[in-house]
């Protein structure tokens, strides 16, 4: 099965489906609906297949393709997985369908309010029809095209703007394509295209389908995840090319390749350079902190499908970069600036803690959260040790998995109250149980508990942590502490007590359909507590492969056992 | 350097299926959480019956225990390789053996009991079924903790137990004070909980595997560092604290009494709390090699025996007095195992004796408190003996057992962690004998002021009026379960020490008892003992049945320094509040004026800067995109210079 173009499909499909979507007229909102959900539905079977197809133990990168696209300057149509892809792969199919189904009614309204006449909106709903979008490679010349939006004239003369439930689609689909592209591209150029253009849909997302009622807000959010990724893109860009020159230097001719790039032996200063150039804009997208200001901002304003899009997957792609294009390009370079990396995730463990325990926003808590977990993460990837490394990467697909459905009941508790404001709950465990037992869940994975996914990664990346640098790790521990407050806290205030707004008194509980959108993730979260063996053994040989090429090794315990590997006596 | 491990014998015949043990709960708990309300009806049967069908278990596997030879009873089962990465090999397994078969014994047991009891207890809940399937739940959990063959399965046994604890803590969770009753003690378990998790990871560091069988053949091999294993050790004990309500964690046990209070006779008899106990003693192989580490558990076991005697003194609530009584008893038992050898067993047998004691109490006063409508104030009660016999007795004989009446339970195991205390000789040996043989007197103070002032002496309630009480004796589901465990609470204790039948069955764990030279001849030692308890007995006496006792407590002025003290646990909540919740507060709403000011103002400062733009929100949106699209401009034209630079050159 290895010579199916298993990742040019995944790519593809979402891509081609988002011109279709986009195409659709309002009227047939449920159809295009539909379309998509079934087109991800798709993608998710694919990757599901393409993951048997995958050999965890066979060295490089599988389902590889390799096309000259700007020969002159060897830029290439390049795309293949390693373990660490691939599971990111994964998470992105799942996460999709996910939020399709999960953001099902959410526009609905606007069109159906219309009654017969909802043929007759007004066409400048917010957003350029869906043929200037940009799509999987297309390059500069459709950003350029791409008509400034006009959601702010439609908010003056409508109080709530309508929104193109197609559009919506189409976006998602794009970004689905995008992140495939990002996850999966060899080239450094390509690499750096789809970086980029997943900012485009997500801009949109935040900026057009944000709270109706918060419409500056909401634009503050989205111009400013654009500007501060932008800041990351432009010094990313100016690093990709002295990652060109430098490969001129050293080869007969300029490549972006990555398998080549990993080959060079750059100079520590130059290095240094270069890692600062993708170090900062893997930082601003994963976040770490000090650069995180933008994600409260941007999960707080975007749609619930869009945070959870935006905190589960856009941001992995950062984390994604640090370990495939930080560490292995710039191994000197990483060994000089791990302690910096590593204090900045320790704080941001700390710092993204103590902040969600004082927000008052639920959005704005589950963001900050993330920025905890980007914390733990950054610090498994830095340790150097295949224990910290493969629990970093599993915590990515994780951490999609637990925000993701924290993210998800906040959405449902939205969609009930209308506001994302702590102090409008209270007391809900009794009017909706089922909702209440689901946050529990979510929550319970957060903050790492034994028999949730999370628990697996969170240890691994102590434990990993530990064999590297005692005293770090066990600061680290000690947040553990801090998520059980921010998430134990959260669910004190909504759901525990006696119910303090009426309003909440006939609150009705999960539907079907958002019963059929978290049940699949808490399966996932409770069967990877149990049984994560199936995605590590990916995970782990591809890191520890990088680790390796870099020339590091777990280090030994002083005493180490005689007995089988785990004692199984 | 190498060793041998411990040699643990294969899985075979009936231990094959120990998983049954943990699965049968479980599979109660997920079948009444995910059938829902159409199990309303039924749910209390299933948890009832997922319980004793572990316990049936269980006493096969015990049957099948005792037919083995004494080599062959620690059986070890591999289940499945739960995080395997590279050197880090972590495997989900069992291990049967003496000790955790009587751990088994005591949770399925007394868990069972406890099922039934609450079949009648929380008959007009609502939410009857949901109780049961946390209970399930706890159980499940607390299996996994004693039954897990390494320290990670462990851990997650342990914070399950946390999870569990929380639920049913909670439970009525639309009363403010439950809702944080539950998380101030998750939060405190999670601070045990770190110490247990860095102990792991050190664990690894060091022999690089967490299973007992090679950390501990490493421990005896005497291969780790005397640092690092006292440090082990130390980082264990934090984790014991949390779970067992041992100072300085012990604030969160006594706020824990906002849950139902079959969950109390849970959470203090058959589970959680003697998990601490349970981790020390299974960790024996390590706490052996260091004198400094079992130092430090008998000081915390000696402290937190005195400091939950002296504020089980002064509390009024029935189940705050038994929950301070439970601190104190587990007190006894950290004492007995930092002991080391000498005391492991003794621990064990205390603990188990104050499973069927403790069990029998708190259902007892559950009996009590729901004949009472709800009243929880033992100033309310006074002459319930009259009304509730069987209560009465039963309860009498937890009591008796408690204060160590000759014959009963309390009387030979307490009574053994005294002697094992003088004895361990020299001047730390008097003290912590003394401290032990005062805390039997005024946990007969104590316990006997919450026996009379409950059973006897002029009621303090009436039956008619407004506030009218009409007690009554309990259904049988409740009874039933109270007699089986007065009945346990009177014998259990003698058949532990019966010919040595304990310690010689925990000796393959726990060590060789070394039975020391004696400090002072038993004999003496046992009626200096009950001297002791009979003025403890008599002052209680006194106080509470002699003369008439005061419907409400005097206020905080009337009364000592030390009552107030009391009172107020100590200030243990004080002083939580002041060092950690204060300052965390404040650094929070100090942070999150930070992020919003500082780090974010700095940064759209220099954004405005950057793009030229003022601060108003329009001008950017409408800018931006333009400008993102000159920079991507800007971007390619400069790419193309560089990469005819690089080409023509």
């Amino acid at each position: 099965m290895n010579s199916v173009p298993w990742l040019t499909i995944l790519l593809v499909i979402p891509a081609l489906a988002a011109v279709v979507v986009a195409a659709f007229p309002r009227r047939l909102a449920t159809q295009a609906k539909q379309l998509t959900l079934a087109v991800t539905l798709a993608v998710l079977v694919l990757a599901v297949l393409a993951t048997f197809a995958y050999h965890p133990n066979r060295a490089g990168f599988q389902f590889s393709q390799h096309y000259d696209w700007i020969s002159t300057f060897g830029i290439s149509y390049a795309v293949g997985v390693d373990g660490i892809s691939l599971v990111l792969i994964l998470l992105t199919a799942l996460l999709v369908p996910v939020v399709v189904l999960s953001s099902w009614d959410e526009f609905d309204g606007d069109p159906q309010d219309e009654g017969p006449a909802g043929g007759a909106l007004p066409e400048d709903g917010g957003l350029p029809a869906g043929g200037g979008l940009p799509e999987s490679g297309g390059g500069t010349a459709v950003l350029v095209a791409t008509p400034p939006v006009r959601v702010e004239a439609v908010a003056q003369a409508v109080p709530v703007p309508r929104r193109s439930v197609p559009v919506f689609c189409a976006l998602l689909l794009v970004l689905e394509a995008g992140l495939v592209g990002v996850f999966a591209a060899t080239d450094v150029f390509l690499f750096y295209v789809f970086f980029e253009a997943i900012l485009i849909p997500m801009y949109f997302l935040i900026g057009s389908f944000g709270p109706a009622q918060q419409q500056a807000q909401r634009s503050y959010a989205a111009v400013k995840f654009l500007i501060y990724s932008l800041l990351g893109g432009l010094l990313m860009l100016a690093a990709v090319i002295g990652l060109y020159v430098v490969s001129a230097e050293h080869l007969a001719h300029g490549t972006f390749d990555f398998a080549s790039l990993r080959q060079l032996d750059i100079t520590p200063g130059v290095q240094k350079l270069l890692f600062a150039g993708f170090f900062i804009a893997f930082a601003i997208k994963a976040p770490l902190f000090p650069f995180h200001t933008w994600l409260p901002d941007a999960g707080a304003q975007a749609p619930v499908g869009g945070a959870v899009l935006l905190v589960g997957l856009l941001d992995k792609v950062g984390t994604f970069g640090l370990i495939r294009y930080c560490i292995p390009l710039f191994p000197d370079a990483s060994d000089y600036f791990a302690p910096v990396v590593l204090a900045l995730a320790v704080i941001g463990i700390f710092y993204g803690a103590l902040l969600a325990i004082g927000q008052r926003d639920m959005k704005r808590l589950v963001s900050y959260t993330s920025l905890a977990h980007f914390g733990f993460i950054a610090l498994g990837l830095f340790a150097f040790t295949s224990q910290a490394g493969t629990g970093a990467v599993l915590y990515m697909v994780n951490h999609g998995l637990s925000t993701g459905l924290l993210f998800l009941v906040v959405g449902f508790l939205i969609a009930r109250r209308g506001t994302a404001d702590i102090g409008a709950y209270g007391g809900l465990a009794k009017v909706t149980p089922v909702l209440a037992g689901v946050m529990l869940i979510a929550g319970l994975s957060s903050l790492a508990l034994p028999g949730t996914n999370s628990f697996v990664s969170e240890f691994l990346v102590l434990v990993g942590t530990f064999t590297y640098n005692k005293a770090l790790a066990i600061v680290a521990t000690t947040g553990i502490v801090l998520a059980a407050i921010y998430v134990l806290y959260l669910y004190q205030r909504t759901m525990t007590g006696p119910i303090t707004h009426e309003a909440n008194r006939n609150l009705p509980d999960l539907s079907w359909r958002e019963k059929a959108v978290v049940a699949p993730m808490i399966a996932l979260i409770i069967g990877l507590g149990v049984y994560p063996k199936p995605l590590l053994d990916i995970i782990r040989p591809s890191v520890t492969a990088t680790y390796t090429d870099v020339g590091r090794s777990d280090p030994a315990p002083p005493h180490p056992v005689t007995s089988q590997p785990g004692g199984r006596s | 350097m190498t060793h041998t491990p411990v040699h643990y014998a294969a899985a075979s015949g009936a231990f094959s299926v120990s998983w049954l043990l943990i699965l049968l709960p479980l599979a109660g708990a997920a079948v009444l959480l995910l059938g829902g309300r159409r199990t309303d009806r039924f749910g209390h049967l299933i948890g009832t019956l997922a319980a004793a069908a572990s316990f049936v278990v269980g006493v096969v596997l015990f049957a099948a225990m005792l037919g083995r030879s004494g080599d062959d009873r620690a059986v070890s089962q591999h289940l499945f390789s739960w995080i395997p990465v590279n050197g880090f090999q972590v495997d989900v397994g069992l291990l049967v053996d003496q000790l955790s078969i009587v751990f088994v014994l005591l949770i399925t047991g007394v868990g069972t009991l406890i099922h039934i009891y609450s079949i009648g207890y929380m008959a007009h809940d609502p939410a009857r079924r949901k109780f049961f399937a946390y209970m399930n739940l706890f159980l499940a959990s607390m299996l996994l903790l004693v039954l897990g063959n390494n320290f990670l399965s462990l851990y997650a046994g342990w914070e399950l137990v946390g999870l569990s604890s929380y639920l049913l803590i909670k439970f009525w969770e639309d009363r403010p004070a439950a809702a944080t009753a539950a998380n101030k003690a998750f939060y405190m378990n999670r601070v045990g909980d770190v110490g247990l998790a860095i102990a792991i990871m050190l664990m690894f560091a060091t022999v690089g595997s967490t299973s007992y069988a090679d950390v501990f053949g490493a421990a005896a091999a005497n291969v780790i560092g005397y640092g690092t294993i006292s440090a082990i050790a130390l980082l264990l004990l934090l984790g014991a604290c949390g779970k067992s309500g041992q100072f300085p964690l012990q604030a969160w046990l006594p706020d824990a009494m906002e849950g139902p209070t079959p969950i109390s006779a849970l959470i203090h008899a058959a589970t959680m709390v003697t998990a601490g106990v349970y981790l020390i003693v299974r960790s024996a192989p390590i706490f052996n090699e260091t004198q400094a580490a079992r130092t430090v558990v008998v000081v915390i076991g000696a402290i937190t025996i005195l400091l939950g005697c002296v504020i089980g003194c002064a509390y009024d609530d029935i189940k705050k007095v038994l929950a301070y009584s439970t601190v104190s008893q587990i007190g006894y038992m950290f004492l007995a195992v930092g002991l080391g050898p000498a005391g492991y067993a003794i621990g064990i047998m205390h603990l188990l004796a104050h499973g069927f004691f403790k069990a029998g109490l708190f259902l007892g006063a559950g009996s009590v408190i729901h004949a009472m409508d709800d009243d929880q104030d033992l100033r309310h009660y006074g002459g319930l003996w009259r009304y509730m016999p069987v209560t009465w007795a039963t309860f009498g004989l937890g009591f008796l057992a408690i204060i160590g009446f000759p014959g009963l339970s309390g009387f030979f195991t307490k009574d053994r962690i005294i002697e094992t205390a003088f004895d361990k000789g020299g001047t730390s040996g008097y003290l912590l004998g003394a401290v032990a043989l005062l805390g039997a007197g005024i946990t007969a103070f104590y316990m006997s002021r919450l026996f009379l002032m409950t059973f006897h002496g002029r009621p303090r309630w009436s039956s008619e009026g407004e506030d009218a009480r009409h007690p009554h004796e309990s259904p049988p589901t409740m009874t039933g379960p109270m007699i089986v465990l007065a009945v346990g609470s009177t014998f259990a204790g003698g058949l532990f020490v019966l010919g040595h039948s304990m310690q010689d069955w925990l000796e393959p764990v726990a060590g060789e008892g070394v039975e020391g030279v004696h400090t002072f001849s038993p004999i003496v030692l046992t009626a200096l003992t009950l001297v002791v308890v009979a003025g403890g007995f008599a002052a209680a006496w006194l106080r509470y049945q002699a003369r008439p006792v005061e419907a409400t407590a005097r206020p905080d002025t009337e009364v000592t320094l030390v009552t107030v003290a009391a009172r107020h646990d100590l200030f243990a909540n004080t002083v939580n509040e002041t060092i950690a919740m204060r300052p965390g507060q404040f650094l929070t709403r100090f942070l999150v004026w930070l992020d919003l000011v500082g780090v974010d103002g700095l940064v759209r400062g220099s954004a405005a800067g950057i793009g030229g733009l003022s601060g108003r929100m329009r001008r950017l949106q409408t800018g931006f995109v333009r400008s993102y699209a000159l920079s991507m401009l800007g971007g390619a034209v400069l790419m193309v210079g560089a990469l005819l630079l690089v080409w023509g050159g």
